[in-house]
């Protein structure tokens, strides 16, 4: 089975090499039922993996500032040697673009196929949360669509202009999606087409919203009573877009853009662990095949066993360069133990997994990509022996407390608390404060109301009141927000501050606008 | 199955962030030009030329984006245990955040202490250095001798060099040649074609074999005749014309006076020149043509280039006319004021010979001023002011709009005081 000679030997890479590992890696991904889009693989110089790098990955944005200090920061950091750049970077687009830097070599350029092309690849086009949530095929041209929209939108109206509106638009990005509702596929071609109609109708719905038209008495009283909106509103930015009442259509739109790319973006911040982990997990084993089958050397597999070490490495929590978990290292683990469990199962194991124990691993394995999120999949397959191999425990602490408590190690009681707080933890809507839109007073001073339901009463952080100055300039009312723990209000947050004018507050409060 | 392509793409633009980080200089401008200007003052006179390393506070730049702050009840996992069981307490850690709460959500407690760091070009300082300066009063000298010429496109012409033949001329012309000289015998060529055919349409028994010879003879002769006309022809080149258009020149000359007797020190010559060599960047950057004349003087003037004028040492008593004399001598032999844009400026400590000022002041205002666009005059010194400031303060009160002076006491004086001479003054 084993091959006589090896593809290549050396560390210089070529574009007749990269191609022809590509091609034995899809054989060898093939038969691991690895289903991918087509793959276009770029390869580019570190300047060029900067400017990727500062604009998400994606490979068109359109033009704001932030990036720009996305860039400056990477390069500084670059140049004085502070980090070295990604290896790679991926596109959840069909076809799936990887971006190779010039600067690795074979081996690494191997690696990074194994894990960008077919790792993310696979996993981005089988997942269930990017099937339902994302269209792969339409979102390069929907950035397009975009970049050109803020263009004309700065020739029409002023870069400033439409550079307040997006800053604003950032600050509430995270409260743009929709966490339980499907939304409907990103498309450019429908975008443009459906887009002077929108315009016109949405001016005219919030009108009709705002209309100001006196009300026969009877029927006042019957209003008042009834609350607009009539369900609180996770999606802040989807409720600006329709229902702020002196927006410009144009700024509607770059409210739309802002919100549907962060919709984009949804999927892959629930299932970090599992994708980073899935990538790993598969580079791993390909690279270990392509070893076994005798395509590449021991020099080269010491090279891909050096990174690969370097990727999953955990530190431990008093080590200083902890910053929390590690994705790779987390997910790489579950998956690898998934295959062990159906390989060789121990007792340990058929008592806590009896579905897995002994059953077909690819199967088990590609379930276990498909139907999970970062979540479920953590409280579905952490095994007691990845707990175990990474020494897990639980710190529980209290604000009024002068000590930190360890409520659960890696241990026979602590197995399953364990278990459920790490998946606690992964959870988005715990990770992110719980912020819904629950009032708009129609007929009094147009303000909106928002309530922060505080998890375990966790308060805002401090960047709270300046979001709120963005939102503010969104609505163009006063803006309230009310941070609830149960049914105790423990905080308040007003603007304009009640104690200002409202004009003098908003100018003090947006720095440089 | 072929399933992936590999590209290329090193060849592409690299400056993709080039319009991002323009932007980014932009919103900053405030913090970029405190840094620049505080940079200028530290750098020494022959490093004023390259970028530099701009800092903005972090809490300036943040993007606001709501997370959990600290406070409440949570608890986290962590990996690496080595000695905890479950129950055990531990003390806080005294002192803000602990490692604990790093965990969730490291967005704002980790960094926020340092500034925000990043470089600027040399162009890019040099641009914030000198941005909104301009000379005064420039304006465009009519000229007997015109020295200045553009080239304006001015018509087509049938001569020329190969290099500026208009191609889409020149094929026109020969298409409407070739059309103009075949058509009658493409014509015929069409109606024989048609004959012939019609003749090979008919049963090979009624076929006029003559005339078809005849008529395929003529068809090879015209077809010939057709392919010798040749494709293109001399007479069809037609070439770009230029013509050469005079143009008012905005020709500028600056003079450099410098004080270099002996009662300035060390500290005010390095003050003066630190001076001057701004100006001398400013004027090299904004200005591509201009004339810089360095005089020097400490009872006699002298004309310098520009490396004795920076680095040379040479002292003695003071005599400020004689400086203001050359200078007007310099004028009237080489730039004839209603050719030139005439500038000055002038360092001093504000010593001088007792009766000279009041000639200073002759000079200046009825020899001198009346030439130039612009005077500019400062003053280094920290010492009361003496004769020759009293005796240009009554130049400056008559011309109060080309005449400027100005006082430096300290280095960090000297760019603000730059600034302000040379500030664009809105119309």
């Amino acid at each position: 089975m084993r091959r006589k000679e090896p593809i290549s030997t050396g560390s210089e890479w070529t574009f007749p090499l990269i191609q022809e590992y590509d091609r034995v890696i899809a054989e060898i991904a093939q038969e691991f039922r690895l289903d991918t889009y087509p793959n276009q693989i770029e390869i580019i110089s570190s300047e060029q993996m900067m400017d990727a790098y500062s604009s998400i990955g994606m490979p068109v944005g359109y033009h704001h500032w932030s990036y720009g200090k996305q860039f400056l920061q990477t390069q500084q950091n670059y140049q004085r040697g502070f980090m070295g750049l990604a290896y790679e970077i991926v596109i959840n687009s069909n076809p799936c673009i990887a971006y190779l830097m010039e600067e690795n070599t074979m081996p690494m350029q191997a690696l990074v196929i194994a894990h960008a092309c077919y790792g993310h690849n696979s996993f981005f086009k089988n997942n269930y949360l990017f099937k339902t949530w994302t269209d792969a095929s339409a979102i390069i041209d929907y950035l397009v669509f975009a970049k050109n929209y803020v263009t004309q939108c700065e020739e029409r109206y002023g870069v400033r202009e439409v550079e307040r509106v997006l800053d604003s638009c950032h600050a509430l990005q995270n409260y743009g999606v929709d966490r339980y509702k499907r939304p409907s596929p990103i498309s450019a071609a429908e975008e443009r087409a459906r887009q002077e109609e929108r315009e016109a109708y949405m001016q005219q719905q919030v009108n009709l919203l705002w209309r100001t038209i006196p009300v026969p008495e009877s029927k006042k009283e019957e209003e008042t009573r009834s609350r607009y909106p009539a369900e609180p509103q996770e999606n802040i930015l989807y409720f600006i877009e329709k229902n702020a009442p002196l927006l410009e259509p144009w700024q509607r739109e770059l409210v739309r853009i802002v919100r549907k790319l962060a919709q984009y973006f949804y999927p892959q911040r629930q299932t970090q662990v599992m994708n980073e982990g899935w990538a790993s997990f598969w580079h791993y084993t390909l690279m270990n095949e392509l070893y076994n089958r005798g395509y590449i050397t021991e020099g080269f597999m010491m090279e891909f066993l050096q990174s690969h070490s370097a990727v999953v490495y955990q530190p431990p929590y008093d080590s200083r360069f902890y910053s929390g978990i590690n994705p790779y290292t987390l997910g790489f683990n579950i998956y690898r133990d998934i295959r062990r469990m159906c390989e060789n199962p121990t007792d340990e194991d058929r008592e806590w997994f009896p579905d897995l124990a002994g059953t077909d691993w690819l199967d088990a394995l590609h379930f276990a990509m498909e139907n999970f999120k970062d979540e479920s999949f953590i409280q579905q397959y952490l095994s007691p022996k990845v707990m175990r191999d990474m020494h897990l425990f639980a710190v529980f602490d209290d604000e009024n407390e002068s000590e930190y408590e360890i409520t659960a190690i890696h241990d026979e009681q602590g197995y399953r608390k364990l278990r459920s707080l790490l998946a606690e933890q992964y959870n988005l809507s715990t990770r992110e404060p719980n912020i819904q839109v629950v009032d708009v007073d129609l007929r009094g001073d147009r303000a909106i109301t928002l309530r922060h339901t505080r998890h375990n009463n966790i308060p805002l952080n401090k960047d709270a009141e300046e979001v709120m100055k963005h939102l503010h300039r969104l609505w163009g009312f006063d803006v309230h927000l009310h941070s609830v723990d149960g049914d105790v209000l423990r905080q308040s947050y007003h603007m304009p501050p009640k104690d200002k004018s409202p004009d003098q507050a908003l100018e003090e409060g947006l720095k440089y606008v | 199955m072929i399933n992936s392509y590999v590209i290329d793409r090193r060849l592409n633009g690299k400056n993709k962030s080039a319009v991002n980080r323009r932007r980014f200089l932009e919103r900053y401008r405030k913090h970029i030009k405190k840094a620049v200007n505080e940079a200028v003052n530290k750098r020494s006179i022959t490093d004023m030329e390259h970028g530099e390393s701009i800092s903005i506070p972090q809490e300036d730049i943040h993007e606001p984006t709501i997370g959990h702050g600290q406070g409440g009840t949570r608890t986290i996992v962590n990996p690496g245990n080595k000695e905890f069981n479950t129950g055990d307490r531990i003390r806080k850690p005294q002192g803000g955040a602990g490692q604990g709460q790093g965990g969730g959500d490291a967005s704002n407690t980790g960094e926020g202490m340092d500034d925000f760091t990043f470089t600027i070009t040399q162009d890019e300082f040099l641009e914030f250095l000198f941005e909104d300066l301009e000379l005064p009063n420039l304006v465009r000298k009519d000229l007997k001798e015109m020295s200045d010429f553009v080239y304006r496109h001015a018509g087509f012409t049938n001569q020329g060099v190969p290099n500026r033949i208009n191609i889409v001329r020149s094929m026109r012309n020969a298409h409407a040649r070739r059309i103009a000289l075949s058509g009658k015998s493409r014509r015929r060529v069409k109606e024989l074609k048609g004959l012939i055919e019609d003749e090979m349409a008919k049963d090979e028994a009624l076929r006029d074999g003559r005339a078809l010879a005849d008529w395929q003879e003529e068809l090879q002769r015209l077809e010939t005749k057709i392919k010798r006309l040749p494709f293109i022809d001399d007479f069809d080149l037609r070439y770009n014309r230029n013509e050469k258009v005079p143009v008012p020149s905005n020709a500028a000359v600056m003079f450099c006076l410098m004080d270099v007797s002996g009662s300035m020190t060390q500290n005010t010559k390095d003050m003066a020149k630190r001076f001057f060599l701004l100006l001398y960047m400013f004027l090299r950057r904004n200005y591509e043509k201009i004339e810089v004349v360095f005089i020097r003087h400490h009872t006699s003037a002298k004309e310098v280039d520009e490396e004795e004028f920076f680095y040379s040492r040479e002292t003695g008593g003071t005599i400020v006319s004689s400086a203001l004399r050359m200078m007007s001598d310099i004028v009237k032999d080489r730039y004839p004021p209603n050719a030139w844009n005439i500038y000055a400026a002038q360092a001093s400590d504000g010593d001088n010979w007792n009766d000279d000022s009041p000639q200073c002041r002759e000079l200046l205002a009825n020899s001198i001023m009346p030439l130039v666009q612009y005077y500019s005059y400062i003053e280094i010194t920290p010492r009361d002011h003496q004769a020759l400031w009293y005796a240009y303060e009554q130049v400056r009160k008559e011309y109060p709009d080309s005449f400027a002076m100005e006082q430096i006491i300290d280095p960090s004086d000297i760019y603000p005081v730059f600034r302000q001479l040379f500030q664009r003054k809105s119309a």
